[in-house]
This record gives C-alpha cells, sequence and structure tokens, in this order.
C-alpha cells in the first residue's frame, strides 16, 4: 500500500519503482532474507557458511537451470526428481564394470536419453506435459528401484568421492558447475537463435509456429537439456554422498519449481530468466540454512517456504501491469 | 457406417478397456487367486481411500485447475483424527477432521478462487505448509489408537456390512452422489462450464470465483472422509502417511480420461481410472512382480491411455 501512496505522490518515478520491482522482486526477498540471517545469527555472514549454502543450494539449482528453460517454454518437467536419483545410481553402480568416467558419461546419456523421451512424447503425442512428465515422476522411480533392486549403492572407489572436494577458494566443483551452467544458459537464452525461439514458443506457440520455427524439435531440445541438467545434478551428488539412494530426490521437482517461480519465471511461459532463477535458488538455500542456524525445528522450514512462495504469488499479481498483460 | 469402420472407432474410443481386459485376461490366467470375490473387494478396498480423495480432486481438475495438496492434507488430517480420537472421542473426531478438512478447502478455495493464483503452485505452497504444520502438530511422533479393538471407529476401515468391506461402501455412495451432483445438479454444470470456457461461463452469468472456492472445499472434504477411512484401517499415522498419494489420484484421474485443461470429465471415469492403478498394482503382485514394477507400468499406461485417447479426439495420432 505504501507504493500506492507513492506512486500517487510521484507518479513518474512511483511508476518506475514499481516496475522495477515487478520484474526484480527476487533481489528484494534475496537481501531481505540475508539481512534478517546476518542480524540474527552470527555464524550466518561468515565465509564457511555462505559456501555451504552455495554448495547445498547448488543441486536444486542446476535442476533449476533445466527447469527454466523449459518452464519459459511454457513447459513443465516433473521427472527431474527421478532422473537425478537414475543418474546418480548409474554413475556408482556402473563404475565397478567401467570404470569411473564412462560409468559417469553413461549417467549423463541416461538423463539426457530419459529428457529427449519426454519432450518427443510432449512434441508428438500433443500431450501436456504436466501429464507426461507426471509419468516419468512415477515411472523413473521404478526404473532406479529396478535398477538399484531398492539397496542404496556404495562407491568402492574413494577417489570418486575426492573430486567433491575441489574447492576454489571458498567455492566447490558442485557450486562452480552450478554457476557455469546458469551463466551458459543465460548466454544461451539472451544472446542465441535457440533463447530467443525458447521465449517465442512460451510467449505465443501459434505464432512461433507461424514464424517458421520448429516448434517441436526446439522442445524435445529444451527437454533434453532439462534431463541432461538433472543427470549433472545426480553425478554431483553421487560425488558429494558417495552412495547412491534409491529414494534420492523425492519432491525435489517440488523445490525446483518453488525456486524457478520465486524467480518470477512464469509457469504460463514467454517470460524469466536464469539469473533471477539463481536469485530464487539462493533465497530458498538461505532460508533453509538461516532458519537451520537459528536452532528452529524443521517444520517453521516447510511453513515457511510455502508463505514465502504464495507471497511470490500475491507480489506478482498486485504489482503487475494492469494494462498490457 | 461398415463394420469395419465401426470398430476402429470402438477401438479408438474403448481401447483402453480393451487393453484392461486383455491385461485382466492375462493375470487371471496365471494367477488363480486373482479373480475371485475376496480378491476383487480386497483391491476395491484398497483403492477407496485414494478414490475418495480423487473424486472431489475431479471437480477441481474439471474447472481446469489442480490441486496438489490433497496428499499432505491427508496426513495432517489423518494425523488429527487419529490424536483428537484419543483426546475427546471418537465422534468428536470426526467432526472435528471435517471442519479442519473443510477449512483447509476454503483456504485453499481462496486463494485459487477468489484471489485468483495460479492453482498449481498455491497448491504446491499448501503441500510444504501443510507438511509442516503436521511435524507441529504432531511433535514429529507418530501417533495410534492404544484401544483399537475397543473402539466403533473402527466400523470406517475395518468393519463388513453384508460381507462388503465399509470403505468399499462409502467409496460406492460417495462417487454416486458426486455423480448425481456433477451431472444433474447446476452447481456440477457450472463446474463443466467453467473448465470449457471461463471467460464465457463468466459472460453467461456463472460466478466462476465462487464454483471454484466450492469445487476446493469439496475437495477438502472428501479428504477429511478419505482421513477418517484412512485413520480407522491403520489406527495410527505416521508423519508420511499421505505421501504421494496427489500423485496417484491425479495417474487415476488422468487415467480414466478427464483433461487437466479442464471441461471434460465424470465421476465414474475417474472411478474406473482409479480402480485400473488398483488391479494393475494387485495383477501384478500376484504375478509376483515386485512392487516398484507396478511403477513402470503406470507410466506406459498413462501415456499409452493419454496418447491413444488424444488420438481419438483429434483422429490422428500424432500431433
Amino acid at each position: 500500500m505504501s507504493i500506492q501512496a507513492s506512486l500517487t505522490h510521484n507518479p513518474k518515478r512511483g511508476e518506475r519503482a514499481i516496475h522495477w520491482l515487478y520484474r526484480n522482486h527476487i533481489w528484494l526477498f534475496l537481501t531481505l532474507s540475508i539481512l534478517v540471517f546476518s542480524l540474527a545469527s552470527p555464524y550466518f555472514l561468515t565465509v564457511n557458511n555462505l559456501s555451504n549454502v552455495l554448495t547445498q543450494g547448488a543441486f536444486i539449482g542446476i535442476l533449476a537451470v533445466g527447469m527454466t528453460m523449459v518452464m519459459i517454454d511454457g513447459e513443465i518437467d516433473l521427472s527431474v526428481g527421478a532422473i537425478l536419483a537414475l543418474a546418480s545410481a548409474l554413475a556408482i553402480g556402473l563404475q565397478d564394470s567401467l570404470g569411473v568416467w564412462p560409468a559417469v558419461m553413461c549417467a549423463l546419456l541416461s538423463g539426457a536419453v530419459l529428457g529427449f523421451v519426454n519432450g518427443s512424447v510432449v512434441a508428438l503425442s500433443g500431450m501436456h506435459s504436466f501429464v507426461v512428465t507426471l509419468g516419468g515422476l512415477i515411472g523413473i522411480r521404478g526404473l532406479v528401484f529396478v535398477y538399484t533392486g531398492e539397496n542404496a549403492l556404495m562407491v568402492t572407489n574413494f577417489d570418486y568421492t575426492e573430486y567433491a572436494e575441489i574447492y576454489l577458494g571458498p567455492v566447490s566443483l558442485t557450486a562452480m558447475v552450478f554457476l557455469a551452467l546458469a551463466a551458459f544458459f543465460q548466454w544461451i537464452l539472451s544472446s542465441t537463435r535457440h533463447g530467443r525461439e525458447t521465449y517465442a514458443v512460451g510467449d505465443n506457440i501459434q505464432a512461433a509456429h507461424d514464424a517458421g520455427i520448429n516448434v517441436k524439435r526446439h522442445k524435445i531440445i529444451n527437454f533434453t537439456i532439462c534431463g541432461t541438467m538433472a543427470a549433472i545434478a545426480g553425478i554431483l551428488l553421487s560425488m558429494r554422498l558417495g552412495t547412491a539412494e534409491p529414494n534420492a530426490g523425492k519432491i525435489w521437482e517440488l523445490w525446483t519449481i518453488i525456486a524457478v517461480v520465486l524467480g518470477g519465471t512464469r509457469l504460463t511461459g514467454g517470460f524469466g530468466s536464469m539469473w533471477k532463477t539463481v536469485g530464487g535458488v539462493l533465497t530458498l538455500a538461505i532460508l533453509r540454512n538461516g532458519l537451520r542456524l537459528l536452532n528452529t525445528p524443521n517444520y517453521v522450514e516447510l511453513i515457511v517456504m510455502g508463505l514465502v512462495l504464495i507471497l511470490a504469488l500475491l507480489l506478482d499479481q498486485a504489482l503487475s501491469p494492469r494494462t498490457g498483460r | 457406417m461398415t463394420l469395419g469402420k465401426q470398430a476402429t472407432t470402438a477401438m479408438r474410443r474403448h481401447g483402453l478397456i480393451l487393453a484392461f481386459s486383455i491385461f485382466l485376461a492375462i493375470v487371471a490366467v496365471t494367477a488363480d487367486s486373482f479373480l475371485t470375490i475376496g480378491n476383487i473387494l480386497d483391491v476395491i478396498r484398497q483403492v477407496s481411500i485414494t478414490g475418495m480423495i480423487a473424486i472431489g480432486v475431479t471437480f477441481v481438475v474439471i474447472t481446469g485447475r489442480l490441486d496438489l495438496s490433497v496428499g499432505s492434507m491427508l496426513t495432517l488430517l489423518t494425523v488429527i483424527v487419529v490424536d483428537q480420537h484419543n483426546s475427546v472421542g471418537p465422534a468428536d473426531a470426526i467432526m472435528i477432521v471435517i471442519l479442519a478438512g473443510l477449512l483447509l478447502g476454503v483456504i485453499n478455495g481462496i486463494l485459487v478462487g477468489f484471489m485468483g493464483l495460479n492453482a498449481l503452485i498455491v497448491t504446491l505452497a499448501m503441500l510444504s505448509i501443510l507438511q509442516g504444520v503436521t511435524l507441529f502438530y504432531s511433535g514429529g511422533s507418530n501417533v495410534n489408537i492404544p484401544n483399537a479393538q475397543s473402539t466403533w471407529f473402527a466400523v470406517f476401515g475395518r468393519g463388513t456390512t453384508f460381507g462388503l468391506p465399509n470403505p468399499a461402501i462409502f467409496f460406492v455412495i460417495s462417487a454416486a452422489i458426486a455423480s448425481f451432483v456433477l451431472r444433474r445438479t447446476i452447481f456440477g454444470r457450472m463446474i463443466y462450464a467453467i473448465g470449457g470456457n471461463e471467460v464465457a461461463s463468466t459472460f453467461s452469468g456463472i460466478n466462476a470465483k465462487q464454483t471454484v472456492f466450492w469445487a476446493y472445499v469439496l475437495s477438502g472434504f472428501m479428504t477429511a472422509l478419505a482421513a477418517i477411512i484412512m485413520g480407522s484401517r491403520v489406527m495410527g499415522a505416521q508423519n508420511t502417511i499421505g505421501q504421494g498419494y496427489e500423485l496417484t489420484v491425479l495417474a487415476g484421474i488422468i487415467l480414466g480420461g478427464t483433461s487437466l485443461l479442464g471441461g471434460s470429465g465424470t465421476i465414474w471415469r475417474t472411478v474406473l481410472g482409479i480402480a485400473m492403478l488398483g488391479f494393475i498394482q494387485n495383477g501384478l503382485l500376484l504375478l509376483g512382480f515386485p512392487y516398484y514394477v507396478q511403477w513402470l507400468v503406470t507410466w506406459g499406461v498413462i501415456i499409452v491411455a493419454v496418447w491413444i485417447d488424444l488420438g481419438a479426439k483429434r483422429g490422428r495420432i500424432l500431433a
């Protein structure tokens, strides 16, 4: 309401402020959460802790990078958590017979193939991606259980877990991969033909088709990217933990969607950016980390997360310009 | 229409039922115990909790919206009914849990219906919030009813009437009432109208916001009934008891051929979809497959079923 008051006081500046806030409320959330936890806990604003936040957030972050591509297309991928589990199981399970790097390649390939399958079914059948990937969420988890036989797989060669301990200053390998992928796909989105087409397809699929974009191939590519990202997250998780648990990544697809939506990407498509997704991922990670530092019980985290999500929706609605969109 | 053409049309329209019948026949031949009255009643009893929830969610889905919060809601409500049973007795516990279910439906309804927020994200947020509230309420520990043998509360989940399991009876009666409401009442027609074309329905004088609101309240109410059956059946509740139900419910609804875009679908299709999931699960277990193989089959069945359904509607298989 105070924002609206300032609008009547000085229309031009107020309008600009609202417009900026409308597009960037995630940075407000991020700043606020950093401020609150810095004041509340002396352990929060330390290099060590922030490095941890970045590493912990990076897994959801890598999933979110792929999810953002798919969601700007106006689609959704619910199967990322299951693909992550399969990739992590394959990366560890195949090591003994194939060697470390071939196993990792197989894991990566499994994600790409499953993403390709999801995308192809969506593009060829015209089914909604929610339905297709809901099926995938259930079925790929089944694949994981068939492969692992319900047991957690343990790594035998512990050199593998050393990769997770590679640090560049305070930044872990996982975090580096996350940031590099985010930067790369931001570049794809803003500076390549594929990126422009992503926004075009998400904004108006008919117009995109009429303008000569191969919509089906385009969607298949983005789903393949999303599956590959999930596999990368799974491989990094298996390096970090040294085990692959068949239930790994359960309901992570939901956290991922929460992070991407917090970052301002619309489920309806045509709108969003990778940097803001990074903002959403970091906000989520900081909330979880900060609340744990404050020794709050687990349920506070769940409730706060849900409330923040609804708040983001409300803010989005309240600030959205009534005209135009 | 020639006989061949008729056959093709029938195949397209009822292909899923045909494929399902073939599956049933294979299982029936291989496993003797499959096609016995006892086993069939068992399956119907097992799916009744999912089915009760699915009935409510079908209303929401026909309006073109989603409810992902029913799984967490089921957990919270089951914990509440079991806990309250121990402190205030069964009758009051049932009252409380129904009120709680209605309240949760009202919250979803206000956020999605009246405030017009995105249904997927709101109910996703509620999924997280209700998980938190459950842990807060239970303090993280499991609750159970110690005197399971001596309470009449057992009648909902464990009792039988004329040899039929009570949960199955509740399920069928709810389905019949819901089907009547959806097909024969003004409320039901408004639900279809909104899902078909929300703008047009608004212009023809339907209060879309209010109707969506009531659809969510109904979803909360049905989840409360399911929680009563669940609590009575298990005589206890863990903090994860309802986890994943939202997805099974949606899978059943989709399998029945209801479009997530809204405007189409019936209760009987939902019941059929849920029953199919139940029989697939039961059949695969009887054939000696481990339980997780049903997930793989569900994946395939969902994709094939919806693809055939869509293909039949547009007259060709590829989009």
